[in-house]
This record gives C-alpha cells, structure tokens and sequence, in this order.
C-alpha cells in the first residue's frame, strides 16, 4: 500500500517536472518562463520528496526528505522573485504582447 | 519557418520521450525495478531540455532562471537516486545542493540587479 502510493506520488512529481522545463523552453520571455517553470519544478520536486517520505516512514531518510522538501518550499519563491526583481530592474523588456505592466509605473515615483 | 521549428522540435521531444517511456532499460540502470531506472532517465531528460535554455538564453536572467530550475531538479534526482541504490547519504546531497543553489541564485539576482551586496 505504501509503496504504490509512494510510485503515484514520484510519477506526479516526474510530470510536472517534465511540463515546467517544456514551459521553460516554450515560453516567450523571461517572466512568462518563471510563471511556468518555478511552480510546476516546485511542486515536483516536492512531489518526489513526499513520495520518499511515503515509502520510508518516519526513519532518518523520510525526516530528512521532508526537511527538504520544507526547505524548497521555502525558498523556491523567495529566489523566482529575486530573480524576477532583478532581471526588471536589469533592463529586461517584457514581451511584446503584455497587456499590463504596473512595476515600471511603481519605479518611475 | 516558425511552424517547421516547431513541429521538429515536437517531434524530437515526443521521440525522446517514448524511447525512454518503452524502450528495455540499460542493465546498468536496473537497482531494484524497472521504474525508479525509467524515472532517473526521465529526470535526465528534463535536466538536458534545461541545459537547451542555458546554452540559447537571449539574456543573462534567462540563464540564470534555467540553473535555477536545473538545481531543483537535481534534489528529485538525488532522492530518486536514494530510493533506488538503497543509500541512504544521496538526500544528503539533495539538501546540500538545495542550501547552496539558493545562495547562489540569490548572489546571482543581486548581481543582475547592479546594486551592492550589502543592501
């Protein structure tokens, strides 16, 4: 029983990861390819993790496969938006066919 | 010409794809079943389509997304890897990788930032 919900949860994590780094190639610019490949390689990842937690229980393993799994979650967000911040603030124009755009409004105060 | 670029490109992904889904896997790969050897493989393959952004990224931000994305990949690998070779130390790289690919992403955004360190 464990381990057949540990293999559901590492074949979730292993399509999401494959559909963010699809995302990161197809996307159009820089923002739109954080939009899709942060998410989608987080949540697989951590997919994976839980799924290693599943099949090991509560020994030395599992507890550190969910303190990793704590951690990238943590810190995935914080390091997309870094990024994003300073890929804008670097002169990086947004693609053409954006229909907002309220940060450079924000900078110019 | 936009179209001709995308169906190769569709097509290569869809032909690598089902090679590593059903194709018998290299003996070298086999641990405990078949699965956790396709996974690694199949995480492979993620990785490289990274490496594509890295190699043809128009800006330096695009790059440094793409390592971004290619050092979260690189824990799962690390935990599938523990999973299947039975030791336990390969989650300990995983946390490692982890801790310093986030400093390093967050040096790398202040740099592009172009303000000092200590801000």
């Amino acid at each position: 029983m464990n381990e057949t919900l540990g293999y559901i949860l590492i074949v979730i994590g292993l399509v999401f990861n494959f559909f963010g780094c699809i995302g990161l190639i197809r996307f159009p610019d820089i923002y739109s390819r954080l939009q899709a490949s942060a998410k989608c390689v987080t949540l697989g990842t951590c997919g994976i993790l839980f799924g290693l937690f599943i099949f090991k229980g509560f020994t030395a393993v599992g507890v550190k496969a969910l303190l990793c799994m704590l951690f990238i979650i943590l810190t995935a967000p914080v390091s997309a938006h870094a990024l994003a911040r300073g890929a804008y603030r670097s002169g990086v124009k947004p693609w053409e066919g954006t229909i907002i755009d309220e940060y450079s409004e924000d900078i110019k105060k | 010409m936009k179209r001709m670029r995308y169906i190769l490109g569709l097509t290569a992904i869809l032909f690598i794809a089902s090679a590593i889904l059903f194709l018998p896997v290299p003996s070298a790969l086999k641990w405990q079943s078949e699965f956790l050897g396709r996974a690694l493989l199949w995480l492979l393959f993620a990785a490289f389509l990274c490496l594509y952004r890295v190699l043809r990224g128009p800006t330096a931000p695009d790059r440094a997304v793409a390592i971004d994305m290619l050092g979260i990949l690189i824990v799962g690998f690390c935990a599938i890897l523990s999973i299947a070779t039975g030791r336990d130390w390969y989650i300990d790289i995983g946390i490692a990788w982890a801790l310093q690919s986030f400093i390093g992403i967050m040096a790398l955004s202040k740099y592009l930032e172009g303000k000092d360190f200590d801000e």
